[in-house]
């Protein structure tokens, strides 16, 4: 399984010293240096924030980004799980998949974002991003989840002669979920991060991305760091929601 | 129908286990097979079940019809409740209650029903993976070292529920126990 450092684990282990001692210290940098567009305070940042939230156009760019997203990442989960299920079953698939899989995880965001601004609108362009992120990871992981798949039990399941609708409930899915559950927290996290890279380049309209450049275009550091932790709180909550609900299926699959 | 096995010989590289093992397991009857460890029973359980093939001699008897097993491990879902376990192989609609008055029957608690089998004891594993066997649908059951792990009063409330649950079929199985051929009431075949 892939190991994961994602925003929301990250923040299971954060205690709360060791973020307030950050805080200080970064409050005092920026009082050394002087200069709020160098390095914008910790105090200055939450106002920021503050006047956003209360914005209704900060709301819309949260949602815009978030629908196109999250939609990328799920669309990448299901069929991250349907192609490894295939795979599995077909070795020429999985030979046929080989390449592409490779392709997309050594080809960095910026060149498929690129490409995938000639081919689809910027509107749409983190769907497709997020989607080329986590599918691969998704499809690796559940695919070695089913090739190690308890030889025995499989054995078990012929001499009872389990009907495959059964073995795949039982079996496959109790055995591939930790490995579905570790692609889905390293690929929540990745998703994030590649769809807001390649919103910042496709610049759609309406976007936390576009929030982003304008920041940088008009040297707003404030803007740019109340965005960058409005993304961090987003795909921790998101994170959350979707891992919990992984979780419930997973206790619901073990009391069937 | 009668389950034969004819003049099975089966070797693992230099290692003959079986050689030319021939014997007539009776329809309906419990038979018990009894050997030192090694001399291949295992094997010949597994040669019945169709998980391996023999290097020479022939089964029959065995096709076509419906098996159920308990193996030498658990082989159990670990993740899985005790009552998923069981209804994994049993009929459709199966109910709570049926399981419960089984498990209750060797002797597990009621609240085991909904507990992963992780969380279960090596004692508590080994009854779900007998009841597992009995309340799937057969016509052969085969059971390798069923009763092992099990303390006295467990032991003696799974033979006997075995025992109960499993008149009128085919069975085999293998122990090290004589005991548990007698209270069965099977035929004993020594493998030498």
């Amino acid at each position: 399984m892939t190991s994961s450092t994602s925003p929301g684990k990250l923040a299971r282990v954060l205690r709360v010293w060791p973020v307030v001692a950050w805080l200080l210290i970064w409050q005092g940098l920026s009082m050394y240096i002087g200069h709020e567009v160098l390095l914008v305070s910790p105090v200055t940042v939450a106002r920021r924030l503050a006047q956003l939230v209360g914005e209704a156009v900060f709301w819309s760019s949260v949602f815009f980004s978030l629908r196109r997203i999250a939609f990328g990442f799920l669309l990448a989960a299901v069929t991250g799980v349907l192609f490894a299920a295939l795979a599995a079953r077909f070795r020429r698939i999985e030979e046929f998949l080989a390449p592409v899989v490779v392709l997309f995880k050594s080809t960095p965001v910026a060149s498929f974002t690129i490409l995938a601004l000639i081919w689809v609108s910027s509107r749409n362009l983190s769907v497709l991003v997020s989607y080329l992120m986590v599918m691969p990871i998704v499809y690796t992981n559940v695919l070695n989840g089913i090739k190690s798949a308890n030889p025995k039990l499989l054995e078990m399941a012929d001499v009872f002669g389990i009907p495959a609708g059964r073995r795949i409930a039982y079996i496959y899915v109790s055995q591939v979920l930790p490995f579905f559950q570790s692609a889905c927290l390293v690929g929540l996290g990745l998703c994030w991060k590649a769809g807001i890279a390649a919103e910042v380049i496709g610049i759609p309209g309406g976007s936390i991305g576009e929030k982003l450049y304008m920041a940088k275009v008009y040297l707003a550091t404030p803007d740019l760091f109340a965005w960058t932790l409005t993304i961090i709180c987003v795909s921790v909550v998101f994170e959350r929601l979707f891992m919990l609900l992984v979780r419930l299926l997973i206790t619901r699959l073990e009391r069937l | 129908m009668a389950v034969e096995l004819f003049e099975i010989c089966k070797a693992y590289g230099a290692n003959i286990v079986l050689d030319n093992f021939s014997c007539r397991i009776e329809e309906g009857a419990v038979t018990c097979i009894m050997g030192p460890s090694g001399r291949g029973k295992t094997t010949l359980l597994r040669i019945m079940l169709g998980l391996e093939q023999p290097d020479s001699g022939r089964v029959t008897g065995m096709s076509g019809r419906r098996k159920s097993a308990v193996f030498q491990e658990d082989r159990l879902c670990d993740n899985l409740s005790a009552a998923s376990n069981i209804r994994l192989v049993c009929r459709k609609g199966m109910r709570n209650e049926e399981i419960e008055a089984a498990m209750s029957a060797v002797g597990l608690a009621s609240d085991c029903l909904n507990q992963t089998v992780r969380s279960m004891s090596g004692g508590q594993r080994r009854r779900v993976v007998i009841l597992r066997a009995l309340m799937a649908d057969y016509d052969v059951l085969v059971m390798d070292e069923p009763f092992k792990e099990l303390d006295v009063e467990a032991k003696e409330k799974a033979i006997l529920h075995t025992r109960e649950h499993s008149l009128g079929k085919t069975v085999v199985f293998v122990t090290h126990d004589e005991s548990e051929c007698d209270i069965l009431g099977g035929r004993l075949i020594r493998l030498e």
